[in-house]
């Protein structure tokens, strides 16, 4: 089940780099900036010289030998104090954008980022929580703290010049202030594997950025208001990415289709055998490798601090009508 | 009586034929031999088959960017398959490459030895290789391994990693024969050059093969020991670097790079060596510098133990640690950039001949030059955020790695192909592998740095389709290159059976090794060779051979 054509394009901003989305990316792209003169500068000075020297040089005849050389201390100190000089500035450069990148500003609305195998879900200090979409007010510092569930992930945001390292057992943290309204997309940038389905290259998420006053609206709102709660399970079955593992149409994949799945007998991997319902169902999505079906890989990741009950019930009701 | 094979000073009797190719017969002489030239191009034959390996999974992966959708074959092949082209390009090609192959058939010729200080050891390294390679290359029946050639853990430690357990242990083991090559190079260079040789009248070659090998004899053993954490923590579920057994997955990080950052000096130190030779010999004047060039490859070898931080920006290790690493990582430009600048005042006012192994060290100034400065890029903190884990990265190593490494590796056998197999190969053909290889490799990985600078992450199977058109651009590179080795092997292959006949010395070295006859005999030299002038005072050789 291939994600992207649901994500946003990065947008370039020049030639070789992103817009600038946040107002840490004109910091990180000064350095970037220095970076390339330093490059296109040294380039030349190498291969020009190489070039016409080969030209003027070539060996005329057959016997020819170089002129004697030697040595020239003066010039070695010199070519090697004046490079020493100009990389010397090029640290204290990215030392200063990355001052800038690490220092989390005070007041900070902070985001609990969690990444799993193959998706990344939000979670908001008021309790909600957002699976896939990282929704922030623009023009504020935003503060994420990110864990992993499983193994390591790495939280990318191009147009914003933003990068972190996501580990299982800590928490890291990145910040970052969107600068006006819209959206972009966030990378997974640390290998983590693949099933046949998913896998890093999947684990996109969304940000959406908007006005701080449409963003209180988003944060108090419940999107599955008045829905029935087959349809909201429906819903959170493809938030949660289950459809990834889990078809609905009877189509093999990592996991059990879930066609025809309710009240279904299974054999399980231990070799005991149940019946699917709702304990069968909740206890696979807090704990999931206790009862593996048989034939199928342990490798669920568990819900468990993400689904709560409600939402679990939900799509309890949603399998149900899956026949 | 010799036709066109000069009889050098202490080259063998021409019409005796004999030669160490032909001293005994039979693959049991070979297999059992101790001469370090057969054992040379045992090795040989085995790197180029691992970087046929190796480039083959390359190209298959190449192939299946072309799109950016499920094409070709699976994400579990392609993650498979991205592993074993760095696994094997690592472990079985690029580490070996030029010391075993180059180093272990020239450093004792360049001065003036019948072989190296433990022949049977050197013989003990090459079946150490293959049995390690063996090894790695029963991972792919044994289901594979999909963690990428770093191994990160836990994801490495985890169940569907694949046959980690297996590819760590082959490491281990091959991490000794690099080990034991590095140390018969020490001791021999130490004990056995020939009278007249000291330090300073070496071969540069012998100076950056030095630095290499002492690299290889501090820093292996730590790869494999966190090889042998890596798989007891699999088989034993001992928590050094899984969280969920109480232990730290950037721990892992740490202790793999402190190898593996020292690692691509073993891999690009006997490169500049080739280097070295390739310019002072085909510009025909003493290499700039030498004092300093010879000291640069120690300064690499040294201060490339404190900059394995650099790959950890954004690991989670603390800001301290990283600002400390970025600082330590930009002092290694300076002692690179005295070799680019000494091997440059090298071809002024030389005497340059564009023969196929200057042609491939000109092709290593441009790439490795290109492939140096795109790391202050990655060594900047900043930048290295946006930079880090993307395509970027991939580029940078690629142009170090192989537009270095690679391309001085291909100057330095065509530069000593004539002395190792007594023939000369097809110039015009030399010279369009050279074009081929050099075009297709900018193609395939400058479009890399586009890529990553603009948001292209690593490993990526699908990827958004933005990126398709450079994808596919790339992929076009990689068959050029592919192109040019094949054209390389075929006229190598002609050249043994077909190729004009070399003379001892067809370049008009002044190095040691062209004092023997081409191929040399099995002791190398006929009686002790003395060492009589510097290795590049090609007037000596100029006036030794108008009087001989």
């Amino acid at each position: 089940m291939e994600q992207q054509q649901a994500y946003k394009a990065i947008e370039q901003g020049t030639f070789w780099l992103p817009k600038q989305g946040s107002t840490l990316a004109p910091i990180i792209d000064e350095g970037w900036d220095l970076a390339m003169w330093v490059n296109i500068i040294f380039f030349i000075l190498v291969i020009v010289p190489m070039v016409l020297f080969v030209m003027k040089y070539r060996r005329k005849s057959a016997a020819e030998v170089g002129a004697p050389a030697g040595h020239n201390t003066a010039l070695e100190i010199g070519w090697s104090v004046v490079p020493l000089a100009v990389v010397m500035a090029c640290f204290l450069v990215g030392f200063k954008g990355f001052l800038a990148a690490s220092v989390v500003p005070g007041d900070a609305y902070e985001i609990r980022v969690t990444g799993s195998k193959w998706s990344w879900t939000f979670d908001y200090p008021n309790g909600k929580s957002s699976p896939g979409d990282l929704v922030v007010p623009a023009g504020k510092p935003i503060k994420l703290v990110m864990s992993s569930k499983d193994v390591l992930h790495s939280f990318y945001i191009p147009e914003y010049r933003v990068k972190q390292d996501v580990i299982p057992g800590s928490y890291t943290t990145v910040w970052f202030e969107a600068i006006e309204p819209g959206e972009t997309t966030v990378e997974c940038t640390e290998y983590c594997g693949g099933s046949a389905k998913a896998g890093h290259s999947d684990m996109y998420a969304r940000v959406l950025v908007k006005s701080p006053e449409q963003f209180k609206e988003w944060l108090e709102a419940d999107e599955f208001k008045g829905m029935p709660p087959a349809e909201v399970g429906q819903k959170l079955f493809s938030k949660y990415t289950c459809n990834t593992c889990h078809s609905v149409d009877g189509s093999p994949g990592t996991g059990p289709s879930f066609k025809g799945v309710w009240g279904r007998e299974e054999k399980f991997a231990d070799g005991s055998a149940g019946v699917v319902d709702d304990n069968y169902v909740r206890e696979s999505v807090l704990n999931p490798t206790a009862k593996v079906v048989a034939g199928y890989a342990p490798v669920m990741p568990s819900f468990k601090g993400q689904l709560k009950d409600e939402q679990i019930a939900a799509i309890i009701e949603y399998m149900k009508t899956l026949k | 009586m010799a036709e066109t094979i000069a009889v050098p000073a202490h080259g063998a009797p021409a019409e005796s034929g004999r030669n160490y190719f032909n001293a005994e017969k039979g693959l049991w002489s070979w297999l059992t031999t101790i001469d370090h030239k057969r054992i040379g191009i045992m090795y040989l034959v085995s790197v180029a088959i691992a970087f046929g390996l190796g480039g083959f999974f390359a190209l298959l992966l190449r192939l299946k960017l072309l799109s950016p959708h499920d094409f070709l074959i699976s994400r579990e092949a392609y993650n498979q398959a991205f592993t074993l082209h760095g696994a094997v390009m690592v472990f079985l090609f690029i580490i070996p490459s030029i010391p075993a192959t180059l180093g272990n058939f020239f450093l004792p010729m360049m001065i003036g030895a019948k072989d190296v200080a433990f022949p049977k050891l050197n013989l003990l390294s090459l079946y150490i290789y293959w049995v390690g390679t063996i090894m790695a290359l029963s991972t792919i029946v044994g289901g594979g391994v999909s963690t990428g050639w770093t191994f990160y853990t836990p994801f490495s430690t985890g169940a569907d990693a694949g046959n980690v357990v297996a590819m760590t242990l082959s490491v281990f083991v091959l991490g000794f024969s690099s080990i034991l090559t590095g140390l018969n190079f020490i001791v021999s260079i130490h004990k056995l050059r020939a009278p007249g040789m000291g330090w300073y009248k070496m071969p540069l070659f012998l100076w950056a093969v030095y630095s290499t090998s002492i690299i290889q004899v501090l820093a292996t053993p730590v790869l494999g020991i966190t090889m042998v954490l890596l798989a007891m923590e699999k088989s034993f579920g001992i928590g050094i670097f899984d969280p969920a057994l109480g232990g730290d997955p950037v721990l892992f990080q740490h202790f793999f790079w402190f190898y593996s950052h020292p690692a691509v000096y073993i891999m690009i130190l006997p490169g500049m060596g080739v280097i070295s030779e390739i310019i002072g010999v085909h510009a025909r004047r003493e290499v700039y510098g030498y004092t300093f060039v010879a000291y640069s490859s120690v300064a690499i070898a040294l201060l490339g133990f404190l900059v394995w931080g650099h790959h950890m920006f954004v690991s989670g290790q603390s800001e301290l640690a990283a600002t400390i690493f970025s600082f330590l990582t930009f002092f290694i430009a300076i002692p690179s950039g005295v070799k680019i600048w000494n091997w440059l005042a090298t071809l002024y006012q030389g005497s340059i001949a564009l023969t196929t192994p200057m042609l491939w060290a000109l092709a290593f100034l441009f790439l490795f030059n290109i492939g140096g400065l795109t790391g202050i890029f990655l060594g900047m903190l900043s930048v290295d955020i946006h930079l880090h884990d993307t395509y970027f990265v991939v580029a940078h190593f690629h142009y170090v790695m192989m537009g270095g490494t690679v391309m001085a590796f291909m100057g330095g056998l065509h530069h000593w192909w004539p002395k190792m197999t007594g023939r000369m190969y097809s110039e015009f053909w030399g010279r369009v592998s050279v074009a081929l290889v050099f075009v297709g490799f900018n193609v395939t990985f400058f479009s890399q740095f586009i890529m990553g600078s603009r948001g292209m992450p690593r490993r990526y199977y699908n990827y958004l389709d933005q990126f398709q058109p450079l994808h596919a651009f790339s992929t076009y590179g990689s068959w050029l290159i592919g192109a040019g080795f094949l054209v390389m092997l075929a006229y190598l292959l002609a050249s043994l059976k077909n190729g004009e006949k070399a003379s001892a010395n067809p370049w008009g070295a002044a190095s040691m090794e062209w004092d023997s006859a081409s191929p040399p005999i099995t002791e190398n030299f006929v009686g002790q060779p003395v060492c009589e002038h510097g290795p590049y005072d090609f007037a000596a050789v100029q006036a030794k051979q108008k009087g001989a």
